[in-house]
C-alpha cells in the first residue's frame, strides 16, 4: 500500500516535469522571432562544431600570397584576405574560438557569481555585508579599466581572456541571484525544509536555486550575447586573443587598414558576430517570455 | 600591478641589458620598495602635494602627461552619454505613447539590432560611409569640432539604444498605473496627462541607467580613440601597461574613478530634484 502510493507520488513528479518543460516549449514555440533566432544559432553551431568538413583549417592559416585580397567568388565565398588566406574559413573557425570563449565565460561567470550571490543572501548578516560592499568596490570600476588590468596583468591568451571575461560579468549574477534567494527564503517550503533538519547547503541546492533558475537562464542567454560583443571588442583592441589565430574582434582589427580596398573584410566578420548575438538575443527574449508569462509587456 | 612578473626597468632597458643596471634603474625609480610603503608614500604625496609623481617612461611630470588626455576623454564621453539621452529617451517616449504603431515598431527593431552590433563595427561602418565613401567627416585625430563628430556618434548610439528600450518600457509601466487615469479622467489635456503625470514618474530608472551608462561609453570611448586615433587617456593606459609604467596607470585610474564617482553623486542628486519623496525621507531623517 505504502509502495503503490510513493510510486504514485513520484509519477506524478515525473508527469509534473514533462509537462511544465512541454509548457515552455509550447509557450516558447509560439514566438516567431524565438524560433527563428533559435534555428540561426543551432545552424551555426553546427557549422562550427562541423568547421573541418566545411573548410578546412589550412585554408584559414595557410598564406597565399598570389591571390591575396581577392573578392568573393566560386573559389573563395567571401573572398581572401592580404595573405591571400580565405576569409570564409577564417570566420567558420575564427567563430570557433569567439564562441567557445563566450560560452565558457558565461559559464564560469554564472557559476561564480550565483554562489556569491546564494551564499550572500541566504545568511544574511555580516557575510551579505562584506560581498556586498566587496561587490560595490567592484563595480565601481568601469569594466573596461578592470579588463586592461587582468588581460596585461597576466598577459594575452585563452585563460586570462577567460578570467578577465569572468570578472567583468559575474557581478550582476551576484546581485540577482541574491535578491531571488532573499525572496524565496522567506517561503514556507525553505522554512519546513529547515525544520526536517536540511543543512543550508542542501537547502540552496536543492529547494531554492531550482525555483530561481528560470531568471538565472534568462540572464545567462542574455549574457552570451553581450560577452560575444565585449570579447570582440577586447580582441579589437588587442587586449584579446593573440593575432595568428582567427577570431572575430582581430579579423576587423585586421581589415581597418584595407577598409578603401576591400571592405567586405570588415563587413563578413562583423556579420558573423550581429548575426550570432542577435540570435541569441531572440532566444533570451523568447525564453524569458516563456518562462515567465507575468513579465510579458 | 605588484603581483605580475616583469618590472619597469627591464622594459625600458631591453631585455639584454645586465641585471646590475636594471636592479639600479628600478631602486631609482623608487620601484623596489615593498608593496605598503610604496602604497602610503603614493597616499601622502597625492593628498599632501597633489602631486602624481613623474611617469617612468617619459620622466614627464604624470600629470601634465594625462591631464589634456584626460580632458579629451571626459569630453568624448560627456558628449556620448549626451547624445545618448537625446536620441534614446525622446524616441523611448514617443514609442510608449503610441505602442504598436509605426514610431514604436520601427525604432524598436533597430534597437534590437544596434544591441548586437559592437560599438567598434559601428564607428567602423560610420568611418566606412562618412570619411571613405562621401569624404564628409576626418578619419582621424582630434582637430577640430569636426572630429568630434564620428566618435561621439559611435560611442553613443549603443546606450542611446539601451536608453530607448528603457525608457519605453518605463513609460508604458506607468502609462498604465491608477493616477494615469485620474488625471485623464478629471479631464487634463493629453499633453498635459504624458508629459507632467506619466514622464516625470517614468523618468527616475531612466535616469539611473543614464548615469550607469557612463561606465560604458568610458569603455566606448577607449574603443573610439583606437580607432579614430583620437590622443585620449584609454589609449594612454593600454600603451602604457606594456611597458609598466606604474604612475601613470595609476593616476589615470584614479582620475577616471573619480568622474565616475560624481557622476553618480549627481544622478542622487537629480533623484531628490525629481522626486519628492525621497526628498522627504532625508529631511526626516534629519529632523
Amino acid at each position: 500500500m505504502e509502495m503503490s502510493v510513493t510510486a504514485a507520488k513520484q509519477d506524478a513528479i515525473v508527469f509534473k516535469k514533462q509537462s511544465q518543460a512541454k509548457e515552455i516549449w509550447r509557450r516558447f514555440k509560439k514566438s516567431k522571432g524565438a524560433v527563428a533566432g533559435l534555428c540561426i544559432f543551432a545552424t551555426i553551431i553546427l557549422g562550427l562544431a562541423f568547421a573541418d568538413l566545411i573548410a578546412p583549417y589550412e585554408l584559414a592559416t595557410k598564406q597565399h600570397l598570389a591571390d591575396k585580397l581577392a573578392s568573393p567568388s566560386s573559389a573563395h565565398w567571401l573572398g581572401t584576405d592580404a595573405f591571400g588566406r580565405d576569409l570564409f574559413a577564417r570566420i567558420v573557425h575564427g567563430g570557433r574560438t569567439s564562441l567557445t570563449i563566450a560560452l565558457l565565460a558565461t559559464m564560469s561567470s554564472c557559476i561564480l557569481g550565483s554562489a556569491l550571490g546564494a551564499i550572500a543572501g541566504f545568511f544574511g548578516g555580516r557575510t551579505d555585508s562584506i560581498i556586498m560592499r566587496a561587490l560595490d568596490i567592484f563595480m565601481s570600476i568601469p569594466d573596461i579599466l578592470f579588463t586592461m588590468a587582468v588581460v596585461f596583468a597576466l598577459g594575452a591568451g585563452f585563460t586570462n581572456l577567460l578570467i578577465a571575461l569572468t570578472l567583468a560579468y559575474f557581478t550582476n549574477y551576484v546581485r540577482l541571484v541574491r535578491s531571488q534567494v532573499l525572496n524565496l527564503a522567506e517561503l514556507d517550503y525553505v522554512e519546513a525544509a529547515r525544520a526536517g533538519g536540511s543543512s543550508s547547503l542542501r537547502i540552496i541546492v536543492s529547494h531554492i536555486l531550482p525555483n530561481a533558475m528560470g531568471v538565472i537562464i534568462v540572464n545567462t542567454t542574455l549574457n552570451v550575447a553581450k560577452i560575444i560583443l565585449y570579447e570582440s571588442t577586447l580582441s579589437f583592441l588587442g587586449l584579446g586573443m593573440p593575432p595568428p589565430a582567427p577570431e572575430w574582434g582581430l579579423l576587423i582589427a585586421d581589415a581597418r587598414e584595407y577598409m578603401r580596398n576591400a571592405p567586405y573584410l570588415m563587413f563578413f566578420p562583423a556579420l558573423a558576430i550581429v548575426l550570432s548575438a542577435c540570435s541569441i538575443n531572440l532566444i533570451g527574449d523568447g525564453l524569458r517570455d516563456a518562462l515567465d508569462p507575468h513579465l510579458k509587456s | 600591478m605588484n603581483i605580475t612578473p616583469g618590472d619597469p626597468a627591464r622594459a625600458l632597458l631591453g631585455v639584454s641589458a645586465p641585471q646590475a643596471d636594471v636592479d639600479a634603474l628600478n631602486h631609482q625609480l623608487g620601484y623596489d620598495l615593498p608593496f605598503f610603503q610604496k602604497y602610503v608614500n603614493y597616499v601622502k604625496r597625492m593628498v599632501v602635494d597633489h602631486d602624481f609623481g613623474l611617469s617612468y617612461f617619459t620622466k614627464q611630470s604624470v600629470f601634465n602627461e594625462i591631464w589634456p588626455r584626460y580632458l579629451v576623454t571626459i569630453r568624448l564621453a560627456f558628449l556620448g552619454v549626451f547624445l545618448a539621452a537625446l536620441l534614446g529617451v525622446p524616441l523611448g517616449i514617443y514609442a510608449a505613447v503610441k505602442q504598436y504603431s509605426l514610431w514604436d515598431t520601427i525604432p524598436s527593431i533597430m534597437a534590437f539590432l544596434i544591441a548586437a552590433i559592437p560599438a567598434f563595427v559601428l564607428g567602423m561602418l560610420l568611418l566606412f560611409i562618412f570619411s571613405l565613401k562621401l569624404n564628409l567627416l576626418p578619419s582621424y585625430g582630434i582637430n577640430s569640432v569636426k572630429s568630434y563628430i564620428m566618435p561621439a556618434l559611435a560611442i553613443s548610439i549603443p546606450p542611446a539604444a539601451m536608453n530607448l528600450r528603457f525608457t519605453k518600457s518605463s513609460m508604458l509601466e506607468s502609462i498604465r498605473q491608477d493616477y494615469v487615469r485620474t488625471a485623464r479622467a478629471k479631464g487634463a489635456a493629453e499633453s498635459v496627462v504624458i508629459w507632467k503625470h506619466a514622464l516625470k514618474n517614468a523618468l527616475l530608472p531612466v535616469i539611473t541607467n543614464i548615469g550607469l551608462s557612463l561606465g560604458s561609453l568610458i569603455c566606448g570611448a577607449v574603443v573610439a580613440e583606437k580607432l579614430f586615433s583620437i590622443p585620449g587617456i584609454g589609449s594612454l593606459i593600454v600603451d602604457r601597461i606594456a611597458y609598466k609604467d606604474e604612475p601613470v596607470i595609476i593616476a589615470g585610474t584614479i582620475l577616471i574613478a573619480i568622474c565616475f564617482t560624481i557622476v553618480m553623486l549627481i544622478v542622487d542628486l537629480i533623484y531628490a530634484y525629481i522626486d519628492p519623496r525621497i526628498r522627504a525621507k532625508y529631511a526626516r531623517t534629519k529632523g
